[in-house]
């Protein structure tokens, strides 16, 4: 185990940022930690960096106690999310400066920074400051600094939050990269899932200080632990249900409620995702919820329906273009959509 | 390429035709540069001209009597010369550590203290001037116990300056390597107290053990050097934390931070990155604060005495001279004075000048 967080609690005045987290990163594991904005991961990561200090719990790495250890003693890479590049020295004295300050002799500081910037592909630009590179090669050149010192871990904060879409989607790709050739152990804060679920080897869900759940990107997508998470990693329709002797119902339309669902409560939620539906002209059965194509959006690999259901709730329905395009649907045409996948939460969660 | 040069045209029509229409029509234009000119020719050219024709009017040899001949003139060219790099010196560390803590740090009475730091600026300087004899003068609340045995203070004073200094400097140079850390050194609040209580104790014993200071001698304090540094160091107080704090705050601690977690100490931290991002910032407010220490008139006047060869700074003695009817050395030292700062100002142009290109604070804040 590289890090080790044990029952961490950190409060601004009122405010809790975290409340009693544990967590474990595995050695050389790529770990994403996300969730909403006050959510409490730039605090978590800040303080396994030493930045900020815990109110109570500690941190270990490799059974070595460093709660309160100072941040230059940790030996961590951090990455700030406006990448804090030193604005007075270049690019080459920016890379170069954690092992200046560590008074290594200056020939190996010059070898370590041209291996760097042969790494970030930034050959050539040692010269200029950081007010003269864009917003991308900005960020690789903060990332080689957190990296010339040779940490014992890297810890990005938001590392792609201020770049634009492109950018951020070809330096994803690189980030991933990178780690498969360094193998460091890393962590990194997201507010994007779709960054976290691509990028990650395990994803840390975390809402109002507490971590919901942790899991690969494929468990934390297709078994929610809770229904934040259902929420919070990509779209999601949500029904409320009445529960009456053993089956719930979705409008009319009865499903079976699965055994861990209580059945003395009186109603239950169910969150089904927009592309697990199966969409007919006919009905089938009643296994059938039925309503009219309010809108649609044909653009893309799939096409987004909005279906008004008979009580009144929106249904997001996606399906092929295929499909689409062999039902020939049009706008306010009556539609029976039928769920494929169903998850059941007791109403006493809240989101 | 064609598309482009032509998409490039019409903005710059655009930008003639509204610079066109925005143009008032010509007399107003040439009336109010006129005018402008005028008024300051009148108050500024024309008296800051008249000051050097009226101190070289009698030749450049008499010019040079009046500055060199008088030993009085003399000696308040020196004095002003100690006082105001005394006075420079205490502001700018009074003033960055002030600076410092205002900006990066929140705390209980942080609007307060900023407020403080104006009230030299709001406070008449005369006033300043009378708290100071009110304090440490003959009929002041120290004035007797200073005239008695004055010098017994002494060592308590310069002990706690030293204690004083190193508390900051055992935090930011942090001497022992975190593996070293056992023990005792593992807790650093202690051993910084610890030491410097051990150097309080040190220096103390050294000054009553060689006997430094003179025993029941009187220590002058109004109407002497000392007093004439506390009053401009007092009026001119502000200057260097208000450069500085907004700075600062534009700045922000990223990139402190980011050094700290690079491996860096206080000590590398703040000479690396502190300073070099408030350096415009510290320049600008060191030679607003030397201008208006050297021209310091009315706190100086009070506390001084004016006694002529002892306790007259350059602005004292420009007036005394033009109280003796002695108007070619009154307006050869004034010569100097006005030199003096006509440098300063230059000396700031050139800075501001130079801002923009390489300053911290316009440089690239993008966010």
């Amino acid at each position: 185990m590289s890090i080790l967080v044990k029952n961490v609690t950190k409060t601004f005045g009122n405010f809790t940022a975290l409340d009693n987290v544990s967590l474990e990163v595995p050695d050389g594991s790529l770990l994403a930690l996300l969730g909403p904005s006050g959510s409490g991961k730039t605090t978590l990561l800040r303080i396994i960096a030493g930045l900020e200090v815990a109110d109570s719990g500690t941190v270990l790495h490799r059974e070595e106690d460093i709660t309160h250890q100072s941040a230059r003693d940790r030996k961590v890479g951090f990455v700030f999310q406006h990448y804090a590049l030193f604005r007075h020295m270049t690019v080459a004295q920016n890379i170069g400066y954690g092992l200046r300050v560590r008074q290594a002799p200056k020939a190996k500081i010059r070898a370590r920074v041209e291996e760097l910037l042969k790494l970030i592909r930034l050959e050539g630009l040692e010269a200029r400051y950081p007010g003269q590179l864009s917003g991308g090669q900005r960020q690789r050149v903060a990332l080689a600094r957190a990296l010339a010192a040779q940490p014992r871990v890297l810890l990005l904060d938001e590392p792609f939050g201020a770049l634009d879409a492109n950018v951020r989607r070809e330096l994803r790709q690189w980030l991933r990269n990178l780690h498969n050739t360094l193998q460091m152990t890393s962590l990194f804060v997201t507010h994007d899932q779709e960054e976290a679920l691509e990028v990650a080897d395990r994803v840390v869900v975390m809402n109002e200080g507490r971590i919901e759940q942790v899991g690969t990107p494929n468990e934390v997508y297709h078994n929610p632990a809770s229904p934040f998470v259902h929420h919070f990693l990509g779209n999601v329709n949500l029904f409320h249900c009445r529960v009456e002797e053993g089956m719930a119902y979705i409008g009319n339309t009865p499903v079976q409620l699965p055994a861990h669902v209580s059945r003395d409560a009186k109603t239950t939620r169910v969150y089904i995702r927009p592309h697990l539906f199966e969409i007919e002209k006919t009905p089938d059965g009643n296994k059938s919820l039925h309503g009219t194509i309010k809108h649609l959006n044909p653009a893309g690999p799939v096409v987004k329906l909005e279906v008004t259901s008979d009580w009144g709730d929106t249904i997001n329905v996606e399906i092929p273009n295929e499909r689409y395009r062999a039902l020939q649907l049009q706008k306010g045409d009556e539609v029976y959509v039928r769920p494929k996948e169903m998850k059941f939460f007791s109403d006493d969660y809240s989101i | 390429m064609s598309a482009e040069t032509i998409s490039e045209k019409p903005p710059a029509i655009a930008v003639a035709s509204v610079r066109k229409i925005q143009q008032d029509p010509a007399w107003v234009r040439w009336g109010l540069t006129f005018l402008a000119l005028a008024v300051l020719g009148v108050l500024v050219v024309i008296p800051v001209i008249n000051i050097f024709v009226e101190a070289l009017r009698a030749g450049v040899a008499v010019y040079w009597n009046n500055l060199f001949g008088d030993p009085d003139t003399l000696h308040s060219m020196v004095l002003t010369l100690t006082v105001v790099p005394i006075a420079l010196v205490t502001n700018l560390v009074f003033g960055v550590a002030a600076a410092w803590l205002i900006s990066k740090f929140d705390f209980p009475g942080r609007t307060v203290l900023t407020a403080l730091i104006d009230l030299p600026f709001s406070v008449s300087p005369v006033v300043a001037g009378l708290m100071f004899v009110l304090i440490f003068g003959l009929q002041g609340y120290l004035g007797p116990f200073l005239r008695r045995d004055g010098y017994a203070v002494m060592p308590y004073l310069i002990s706690l300056l030293a204690a004083g200094a190193f508390l900051p400097l055992c935090f930011l140079a942090c001497p022992v390597p975190a593996r070293a850390r056992r023990g005792f050194w593992r807790h650093p609040r202690l051993v910084a107290l610890g030491g410097s209580a051990v150097v309080f104790g040190l220096f103390f014993f050294i000054q009553q053990f060689f006997e430094l200071w003179p025993h029941h001698k009187s220590l002058k304090i109004i109407f002497a050097t000392p007093g004439l540094v506390l009053a401009t160091a007092f009026v001119t107080f502000p200057f260097v934390a208000r450069e500085l704090i907004p700075v600062m705050e534009a700045v922000g601690v990223d990139e402190e931070l980011a050094a700290l977690s690079l491996g860096a100490s206080g000590w590398q931290m703040f000479w690396h990155i502190t300073v070099p991002n408030i350096k415009w910032g510290l320049v600008y407010g060191i030679i607003l604060c030397n201008a208006r220490a050297m021209g310091e008139f009315g706190a100086v006047s009070v506390v001084s005495g004016h006694i002529a060869g002892k306790t007259d700074t350059m602005p004292l003695r420009i007036e005394k001279l033009f109280q003796e009817y002695n108007l070619p050395g009154c307006f050869a030292v004034a010569s100097v004075l006005t030199l003096l700062a006509i440098l300063t100002l230059v000396a700031k142009t050139k800075l501001e000048s130079k801002l923009p290109a390489t300053a911290s604070l316009h440089g690239k804040k993008t966010k």
